[in-house]
């Protein structure tokens, strides 16, 4: 038990929080987290092998893995925007029965093991799956094992960043805009592409860029869902781990890059609107 | 901030800190405690008198006769826990080589257990303990009507098989071009369990998998023999690692999978033992 014996309460002035003075309490676990979580990617640096990073990158596999996992991320995000704008604006939006628990729903991937989001994918949507037996009979559409999988598990795992951030724009947004362009005879259609739209621009930019490097990060709900095949299904964190297993060398060089893209992503997230939204 | 509630929070922010600091310090202490800590289970090196945990690193693929295997060893032992990290064990290598703090290596082939011994990080030479043989799995009933090797190759059959880089991948590889099959899988898998997941789910229609891996499936899949894997024989060699925590454990461990009890179980799961 912690008890507070012999120690006096602060002095009020050092409870405001921009005081000059930190307390030791509060700085030694800071910089304690901040070398937890900056030490491993300092240590890629380190390890990687600087020297033959440049023929390294060109090797086929690799810039492969790295077309198709920008690829499936975009085709990701494109999906997401499609289907995720539209379901932010019904939740901030539309007042309906049971709209908390469909909120706590859409977030649910958000927490929700990759791996798990991946076993749900090949039951519902498998060849042998509730759904994917269906359109495997009717289509002979199938999954599993193709791009468009990858982009399935991207998607069914990124599209809830995209939701929340365009949801709190939406909630930030004054409503008043949409309702007076609605007395001016506007459409609720008209109203949301002309009016509401570009009130949240920044915020659904901010959403598809964070959208798009979770889509680029995806491992779990990838490697259990669409397989791994080079060219087809293996992005970068999927090369990442089987190179893992022969080539760390190969496995570093391909983490870096993943690091840089995810470093840069989030700088220019950062500079260009979290601060303004 | 309002007086009393401030403080009280501010007290919970200062045991919740203390908390979080005293965790990291016991877990870095833990950490240092199982690396820093050879031979906690005695001197006696004869591993009758061992005792304490054993960690052993071991292939996917015997995951069903290792369990089995390290009761009957816990049993005979009594004082010595066995625990495992199953997985391909071309990944399994990799930990080891980085430092993984593990006492026994079971590798699926020479090749990943090579990996070790160029490392310098086996204590001996290791000692092959079984052989395993590859089967074509197909979901039940066979709805791909696979019957050989070469059906394999249909257009329209869907296939999954290890990646090249686990051994059970390198086998397939080889058993392949013993055959002269041309295969082109839907995809290719990080170990064989996940490899023999799919097709227990149905999503393809075969799946070159170890025969012990049919088996341990019971009747969920059924497998079909085929003789070009007589081409491709996965040796499992066994060894005590350089930098073993509990080395007298790790060399009883090693001792009992030589066994001929142990060879039984093997034996059963469907491997051949040398």
């Amino acid at each position: 038990m912690v008890r507070g014996t012999g120690r006096r309460p602060a002095p009020a002035p050092a409870r405001r929080a921009r005081g000059p003075r930190v307390p030791a309490v509060l700085l030694v676990p800071a910089v304690l987290g901040l070398a937890f979580l900056v030490l491993p990617l300092a240590g890629l640096l380190l390890r990687a092998p600087w020297g033959s990073l440049p023929e390294r990158l060109q090797g086929p596999q690799i810039l492969e893995a790295l077309r198709l996992s920008v690829l499936t991320a975009t085709l990701a995000t494109a999906v997401s925007l499609l289907l995720g704008v539209p379901l932010a604006w019904l939740l901030a939006r539309v007042p309906f029965p049971g709209r908390r628990l469909v909120r706590a729903l859409v977030t649910l991937p958000l927490v929700l093991p990759p791996v798990v989001g991946g076993v749900a994918l090949l039951l519902v949507l498998g060849r042998r799956g509730l759904i994917g037996q269906w359109l495997y009979a009717a289509f002979g559409i199938s999954l599993p094992f193709t791009t468009a999988g990858v982009v399935v598990a991207e998607a069914f795992v990124a599209m809830p960043f995209l939701v929340i951030s365009v949801e709190g724009a939406l909630r930030a947004a004054d409503p008043r805009f949409e309702e007076a362009a609605a007395t001016l005879g506007a459409s609720r259609w008209t109203a949301f592409r002309r009016i509401t739209l570009p009130l949240i621009a920044p915020g659904v930019a901010a959403g598809a860029v964070l959208c798009w490097a979770r889509a680029l990060g995806e491992f779990g709900a990838t490697i259990t869902f669409a397989g791994n095949f080079p060219g087809r299904t293996q992005t970068m964190p999927l090369a990442v781990y089987l190179a893992l297993e022969t080539d760390p060398d190969t496995a570093t060089v391909l983490s870096l890059v993943l690091l840089a893209v995810s470093i840069l992503i989030l700088v220019s997230l950062r500079d260009r609107w979290v601060n303004s939204t | 901030m309002r007086g009393s509630t401030g403080r009280g929070a501010r007290r919970a922010i200062r045991a919740a800190l203390l908390a979080v600091v005293g965790a990291v310090l016991a877990t870095v202490a833990g950490c240092g405690g199982t690396q820093g800590s050879p031979g906690a289970g005695g001197a006696s090196p004869s591993g009758g008198g061992a005792t304490g945990t054993v960690t052993v690193f071991a292939a996917a693929s015997l995951t069903e006769s290792f369990q089995k295997i390290a009761q009957d060893f816990q049993a005979a032992h009594p004082g010595v826990q066995v625990k495992f990290n199953f997985g391909a064990s071309s990944a399994l290598a990799q930990q080891i080589v980085q430092g993984a703090p593990a006492d026994v290596f079971a590798a699926a082939s020479a090749a990943t257990m090579k990996q070790v011994t160029d490392a310098q990080a086996a204590a001996g030479a290791p000692r092959v303990f079984a052989r395993n043989t590859l089967q074509i799995a197909v979901p039940k009933g066979n709805p791909g009507k696979v019957a050989s090797l070469a059906d394999l190759a249909k257009p329209g059959l869907k296939v999954a098989l290890c990646a090249p880089q686990v051994p059970c991948g390198a086998a397939a590889g080889k058993a392949l071009e013993a055959a002269g099959v041309k295969v082109t899988p839907a995809t290719l898998e990080q170990d064989v369990k996940a490899t023999l997941t799919k097709v227990r789910l149905g999503e393809v229609d075969a799946a070159l998998v170890y025969r012990t891996d049919v088996k341990a499936a019971g009747g969920a899949v059924e497998g079909i023999d085929f003789p070009e894997a007589a081409k491709a024989v996965n040796d499992y060699p066994i060894v005590v690692l350089a930098k073993a925590p509990n080395a007298p454990a790790a060399k009883a461990f090693v001792d009992y999978v030589l066994s001929d009890r142990a060879r039984a179980v093997l034996a059963e799961a469907g491997f051949q033992t040398p």
